[in-house]
């Protein structure tokens, strides 16, 4: 049988239950000592299985995962499907269509993820926006940010750029000139080399398994 | 009880305490006003618009915070630890070091934040501009500084229990819970590009403080107070303080999960986060359960009024913004929605300040009696209330107002939109929205009046000749 979320969380209490009870034999629960048992053994029991669980959690989230893909995704079509049997979106990696117009190898693709993950702390972008769903609420969650429909239905045409990433590389470095509603991003003074790498870095994150977080984005079908 | 010190008379650590308190009332009023700038943003985009953006306010806002309740607690456990274990504490001139350094630090961290903002993308931000990581947004070089302190605070504690050859229970949880809260901030200075790992991490400095090690550190802090407060017996406190830290850890530990469910995680965390998170409010039930005994055993009548009904409205608070708040979207069901909305905010302000902000409240008006006017049997003044029902209000007025907001924004983006850069400004624009973001400047504002009273208030309660003949009047 395999272990699931059920099984741990009932383990877990009882586990703790029949511990504290055993270590307490002998007083009564409204005693100091039933409860000084009580209080270490759940921090111990509770502490053992999240350290597990970290273990398990870290090899599945590692880069090149099933649930979180190696950076060389930046030179794939990346789309979002409807599973029915689970009823969530997705992520699903296409073919090979290159990114600012070439192939990236694995070490230029990490070191460009790796520079759009700096820059996007440099410049706080996450106390304004959510990633993941993390983060503040001033600007929109950037979690599918890649997919998002807006960059080709009208910044492309705002910025007379080719392609989506250039679009979106041309709107980093001056957000100020392309406002999308009264609330404009300040011009944070990104490098054509720190805009792409973020563009690679939203492109990457957009690829992740999120557990189906947002719903139906975009509308997927 | 222990050993009380002579009227009038202060521990150097005590003394030392009063300092931590009144530096985080000024961190506190710094919060209010970025705060507010932050807020006024909201109505008014073009406000300070690439001059002092909103996510320089936004940090300073929510870092003051940080600091400010760190400080709190420090000098909550500076003030209590000599009254719990009979002697001065054992490091004081480390203790006094590690303060004016911490304060120096601040300094410098506020001034590159405000001044320089953010930097190029490289290593050297991180280590000397900003780390950009919400919350824990300091440098590096001030994360290790923050370690260094915390350390210092460690040793002082348990220096101080050994030389004082006394471990109460409350000590042994406090020094327990210690270890806990310095260790789990190193698990927040790592760098990697991988998202779902950074953010794994960060929550260990973020929800394992704040709704685990906080959590037992207050409570430690109260279970001190409220023998002092309400002379309650050490043994009902300390079995009340052990089935709070039992109850804390067993659920807010793999409570964890619930800021699992959308970054990459596995699967099963949906499960055990949903249901771990869920059973979270219920040692803060049994606290505030505990507090209406107390307060009806008391009839509302204590030696100090003021503290009284702070250490009421920290059971009340903890667990309507904690407890009711963050249960009402913690379930995976309704957080696939309302995640990242602005019901987070609504959440974070009723529960940063029911749980935290009240208890170094109580705190500090407990210290005022014993500098100020030891030979009062009650402690009271008139002011003190306008402050309380004035703050009170206002900060569920703002959390009312984002609530709102959050809702709009969990139907109106995510359920209907699709959660688009679209169905987002869709709903920042929807009039439901709006009015939330117009409310909750406006209790900002209330808010930021109930500060300015309550300093006041802090600044003069028990001292000239209206207060001494209230003060020695009240005595029934």
């Amino acid at each position: 049988m395999e272990i699931g979320w059920i099984e741990t969380t009932i383990g877990a209490l009882f586990a703790t239950a029949i511990l504290t009870l055993w270590l307490s034999r002998g007083s009564g629960w409204l005693e100091p000592r039933f409860w000084r048992n009580a209080a270490w053994v759940s921090a111990l029991i509770m502490t053992g299985i999240l350290v597990y669980l970290t273990i398990d959690s870290l090899n599945q989230i590692r880069e090149g995962s099933a649930r979180v893909p190696a950076y060389t995704v930046i030179n794939k079509a990346i789309g979002l499907k409807r599973d029915y049997e689970k009823h969530r979106d997705i992520p699903v990696i296409g073919d090979e269509v290159g990114f600012f117009g070439r192939t990236w190898s694995e070490e230029e693709a990490y070191a460009l993820v790796n520079k759009g993950k700096l820059t996007l702390q440099s410049r706080n972008c996450m106390d304004c926006h959510t990633l993941l769903g993390n983060g503040a609420y001033f600007a929109p969650d950037l979690t599918r940010a890649w997919l998002d429909p807006k960059w080709e239905n009208m910044v492309m045409s705002m910025t007379g750029k080719a392609t989506k990433e250039e679009a979106m590389a041309e709107w980093l470095q001056h957000p100020d000139r392309y406002p999308t509603f009264a609330r404009r991003m300040p011009n944070l003074h990104l490098s054509e080399e720190e805009a792409r790498a973020l563009v690679a870095f939203l492109k990457w994150m957009s690829a992740i398994d999120t557990n189906g977080f947002p719903d139906r984005f975009a509308g997927v079908q | 009880m222990t050993e009380v010190m002579p009227k009038g008379k202060l521990y150097e650590s005590q003394k030392l305490a009063l300092l931590y308190f009144w530096v985080a009332l000024a961190l506190f009023g710094a919060q209010i006003l970025f705060g507010l700038l932050a807020a006024w943003q909201y109505l008014d985009p073009g406000f300070l618009y690439g001059k002092l953006n909103f996510m320089t306010n936004r940090m300073l806002h929510i870092n003051a915070m940080i600091v400010w309740l760190l400080l709190g607690f420090m000098g909550g456990v500076y003030w209590f630890l000599p009254l719990e274990l009979g002697r001065e504490v054992v490091g004081i001139r480390l203790a006094r070091f590690a303060f004016f350094t911490l304060v120096a630090a601040v300094g410098v961290v506020v001034l590159v934040y405000l001044l320089v903002q953010y930097g190029p993308g490289n290593a050297f931000t991180l280590w000397f501009i900003t780390e950009g990581r919400e919350y824990i947004e300091a440098p590096r070089w001030a994360d290790l500084g923050i370690v260094a302190v915390m350390a210092i605070f460690l040793y002082n504690v348990v220096a101080t229990a050994l030389k004082a050859k006394r471990i109460t229970g409350v000590v042994a949880v406090l020094m327990f819970d210690l270890v806990a809260l310095a260790g789990l901030y190193t698990a927040g200075m790592h760098y990697t590009p991988n998202i779902s790992m950074d953010q794994y991490f960060w929550w260990w400095v973020v929800h394992l403080w704040v709704e685990a090690t906080w959590e037992v550190l207050v409570g430690s802090i109260m279970a001190m107070a409220l023998m002092h407060l309400l002379g309650t017996p050490r043994r009902i406190v300390e079995t009340w303080l052990y089935l709070e830290v039992a109850l804390v850890f067993g659920t807010g530990i793999l409570g964890l999960g619930h800021h699992y469910f959308w970054i990459g995680t596995p699967e099963y965390w949906l499960g055990l986060g949903g249901f771990f998170s869920a059973l979270e409010p219920i040692p803060l039930v049994a606290m505030v359960v505990h507090a209406v005994y107390d307060a009806g055993m008391h009839r509302m009548q204590t030696v100090n009024q003021p503290a009284l009904f702070w250490a009421i409205a920290q059971a009340f608070g903890n667990f309507i913004g904690a407890g009711v708040w963050g249960f009402m979207q913690t379930l995976p069901q309704i957080n696939l929605y309302s995640h990242g909305t602005q019901l987070a905010p609504a959440h974070g302000h009723l529960a940063f300040f029911g749980a935290y902000v009240t208890a170094i409240l109580t705190v500090i008006y407990m210290a005022l009696h014993q500098v100020r006017r030891a030979d009062w049997p009650r402690f009271d003044s008139k002011l003190w209330k306008w402050a309380f029902v004035l703050m009170v209000v206002s900060i569920f007025g703002m959390s009312a107002a984002m609530t709102v907001a959050g809702f709009t924004q969990t139907m109106v983006e995510r359920a209907i939109g699709g959660s688009t850069w679209q169905a987002y400004i869709e709903a920042q624009t929807h009039p439901w929205f709006q009015n939330g973001m117009v409310w909750r400047f406006v209790f900002g504002v209330f808010f930021l009046v109930s500060y300015l009273v309550l300093l006041w208030d802090l600044a003069t309660i028990g001292k000239g000749r209206a207060a001494q003949a209230k003060g020695v009047g009240a005595h029934d």
